[in-house]
């Protein structure tokens, strides 16, 4: 069993806990992810790591409350423990030899951009991050940005929060102002990550992209994660999660994401009606 | 003793097939006690026992039928468990006809009426049953199962600590030999449960799972360690086994987890799942009941592509979730499917339809309006397929399928399951310097001993074979187990 140590709620839909897990402590580099399982009869939920700390042996990350079973983890507190949590899985994210890098969140995303964003000040890079939130009170991590970005730009939907305007416009603004980056990194929807790669690819600059497909087993048994890379078949579980952004069928992608989509509508619902009758 | 010479099996008591093919439950019933002494009486004891060399752990058979035949159950299950770790498993899941009752005098000798042998439509004598070695041997494994409380041996420690890298049958048999040697022996799992592909693979109504979880539970009593969760490559490595962790020697039983497609078009859609995602929502997530969390397609229509037993499964799971045609769409004809008689012929039973010699060219995706209006955009609404007809013998000595030209045809379907074998998972290979595989993918070792490459670490099952049966894992870990015990003493020697 996995003990939950820590606990915070970043926005409303939006927490970070900090579970013991001292294996996964040991190994977890920036980009990896874990499966977790909130009870013995729950579904094996992935979540990128976004942070450890070593010598507590304890992993954080953050998750968005998006279905029954990220409703369920949502309600567990300090103390409780979860049945399963393995990792770390997938692939490191690749930084070596980065001197100049643009970090881009978007929403949720941003609690998996931010480990990237800190590893890249750690190894004195110079860190462009941009962030973008549909509105004021959804942002996260703002401090935390701050403290590892050189530049950080801010972007909301409805302007509640720094400029108004998607990411896609300030990184193209930053490019065409004359900044050179040696790779972007975007981490976020899909459709967000479809066009910074459209932005990028017009400038020519390298960009890699975090991919988050449905997953059952994350050990690279099962084949459900797999997506199109340059044409060719990918597993996100053993192969990614980053990719080339230039070569990522989105459309696909996207597609393949939305397959179970009814299925998990439905079970929010019940899950969040059974809650409501026990407090009743 | 008088033999009994009916030439016929006793037939397995079975589920009804239209019942059975809506739920999950076992189908096999199991024999009686009657029925097993019976059959058990068909064995003619011969002087030089085929049956054991079709074995792959040479389980001692005539013995054991006859401690059947004699009523003594537990005696029979004793002489079984010489041999073999998982009898409970291998009696529902060997492809026992090409293996001990392929071998088996009764089923090569000529059926006679009168004194005259009978005689076929072709005029070739009608050959007789072999005994039904598989269903005595399950009979047998499942009397002492419900009626023995086993007391586990005491078991003396060597001190000594090996690790075994998955809970499949290989790494099972191995850890089990292993024990009872007196070995501090620890498994890793890389899932949240143990069993490996007889839990996310095997169905329940073909192998349920209390079974393999009491062989678990069996093993622990013998104090063998489970640690589940562990991704062995990612969260600790081989090398950091054998330096940081102290294991002296290493198992390798990680099996054949990566699934293949086709690389024709559409196999991105939605709808279109291998094998092995689709069994193990259904398997190991429980994605059948009501009230998991494990979402899975309800498909009206699936076509399943392969002829193994891993297909006969896929296309038996999808008739209990509802699909109300399965066609399991295979490249060769009906002598060719790789998969147990018994399973075929249960899925014909239950309504699955056999699309044979035709092969799958592309896969047809929804594309009309767009995914507002409709919702199935983007989704499997069909399998493009082309007739085949068998060549010339290929390199594996089976005639090699060819298409037919011009004989596209269209199957309309709203599921496609690719069940076309297995390969190593390469996350071993890929984290463990000094392990080499082959061109497939397969760990290379040594045949005597199945050691790897690299010194104290060894390994068996389908991580060596590439997808292959229970029992023959089951051979290679016990092997195994002995070449690990051979090599440790020998370096407590020096």
């Amino acid at each position: 069993m996995f003990k939950i140590v820590k606990r915070e709620e970043l926005n409303p839909t939006v927490t970070r806990i900090e579970v013991v897990a001292p294996h996964v402590a040991n190994k977890a580099k920036p980009g990896q992810f874990i499966i977790l399982r909130v009870d013995q009869d729950g579904e094996r939920l992935p979540f990128t790591v976004a942070g450890v700390n070593k010598s507590e042996g304890t992993v954080e990350i953050i998750f968005q409350v998006v279905g029954s079973s990220t409703y369920l983890l949502n309600q567990l507190k300090v103390g409780d423990c979860l049945a399963d949590f393995v990792g770390p899985l997938g692939k490191p994210s690749e930084l070596e030899g980065l001197k100049k890098v643009a970090v881009i969140g978007g929403g949720a995303g941003c609690a998996i951009a931010l480990p990237i964003a800190q590893a890249l000040h750690n190894m004195k890079a110079d860190v462009t991050s941009i962030c973008g939130f549909r509105s004021n009170d959804l942002v996260i991590l703002e401090k935390e940005f701050t403290e590892c970005s050189n530049k950080f730009i801010k972007m909301s939907d409805d302007g509640s929060w720094g400029e108004k305007g998607l990411v896609t416009y300030a990184l193209k603004r930053e490019i065409i102002a004359g900044e050179k980056y040696d790779e972007v990194i975007a981490i976020g929807p899909l459709i967000m990550m479809k066009f910074v790669c459209e932005v990028t690819k017009e400038f020519n600059v390298k960009t890699v992209v975090s991919m988050n497909p449905v997953m059952i087993d994350g050990t690279g048994m099962c084949g459900c994660c797999r997506i199109s890379v340059g044409g060719k078949m990918r597993f996100a579980c053993v192969d990614g999660p980053d990719f080339d952004g230039h070569e990522v069928d989105f459309d696909s992608a996207m597609e393949r994401n939305t397959m179970y989509r009814e299925f998990e509508h439905k079970k929010y619902e019940e899950t969040c009606n059974l809650f409501k009758k026990e407090v009743e | 003793m008088n033999y009994n010479m009916r030439p016929t099996k006793n037939p397995m008591p079975c589920q009804d097939p239209k019942v059975r093919a809506r739920n999950f439950e076992e189908v096999t019933l199991g024999y009686t006690e009657e029925m097993a002494i019976d059959e058990a009486k068909r064995c003619m004891d011969c002087k030089v026992p085929n049956c054991i060399k079709g074995c792959p752990v040479n389980i001692h058979i005539p013995e054991f039928i006859k401690k059947v035949a004699e009523g003594e159950f537990e005696e029979a299950y004793q002489i079984i468990s010489l041999t073999s770790a998982l009898p409970a498993v291998c009696g529902r899941v060997c492809p026992q006809e090409s293996q001990c009752e392929g071998n088996c005098l009764r089923g090569k000798m000529p059926v006679r009426e009168n004194n005259k042998p009978v005689l076929d439509e072709n005029g070739k004598p009608v050959l007789g049953e072999s005994v039904a070695i598989g269903r005595l041997e399950r009979f047998v494994a499942d009397y002492h199962r419900n009626n023995i409380v086993s007391v586990p041996p005491k078991i003396k420690s060597n001190g000594h600590r090996v690790a075994v890298v998955g809970s499949g049958p290989s790494g099972l048999t191995c850890a089990g030999d292993l024990a009872k040697l007196g070995y501090d022996v620890t498994v890793f799992e890389a899932l949240h449960v143990e069993g490996g592909v007889l839990v996310y693979g095997i169905p329940e109504f073909r192998l349920p799972k209390k079974i393999v979880k009491e062989e678990v539970e069996g093993l622990k009593r013998l104090g063998v360690k489970f640690m589940t969760d562990m991704v062995i490559g990612r969260v600790i490595s081989i090398d950091e086994l054998l330096l940081a962790y102290k294991f002296e020697a290493i198992f390798i039983g990680t099996g054949a987890g990566l699934p293949r497609f086709m690389n024709i078009p559409g196999e991105n859609a939605k709808g279109v799942y291998s094998a092995n995602e689709f069994l193990t929502r259904i398997n190991l997530m429980k994605a059948y009941k009501d009230d998991s969390h494990t979402p899975i397609d309800h498909p009206k229509a699936v076509a399943v592509v392969g002829g193994g037993n891993v297909a006969m499964d896929a296309c038996r799971c999808a008739l209990r979730i509802g699909a109300e045609h399965v066609y399991c769409v295979y490249r060769r004809s009906r002598k060719e499917l790789p998969a147990r008689a018994e399973e075929v012929e249960h899925a014909e039973e239950e309504g699955v339809e056999f699309h044979l010699l035709e092969n799958p060219v592309e896969i047809i995706e929804d594309r009309e309006g767009n995914p507002k209006e409709n919702p199935n955009y983007g989704k499997v609404k069909g399998i493009k397929c082309i007739k085949m007809q068998l060549g010339e013998p290929d390199s594996s000595g089976r005639r090699r399928p060819e298409p037919v030209p011009d004989s596209e045809f269209v199957l309309d379907v709203d599921c496609v399951i690719m069940a076309l074998g297995t390969s190593p998972n390469p996350l071993i290979k890929d984290t463990t310097p000094g392990i080499e595989v082959n061109s497939h993918g397969c760990l290379i070792v040594n045949e005597s001993t199945n050691a790897t490459t690299k010194e104290g670490v060894y390994a068996g099952g389908d991580a060596v074979t590439g997808a292959a049966t229970v029992i023959l894992a089951m051979g290679a870990g016990k092997k195994a187990a002995k070449a690990i015990d051979e090599f440790i003493l020998k370096k407590e020697e020096k």
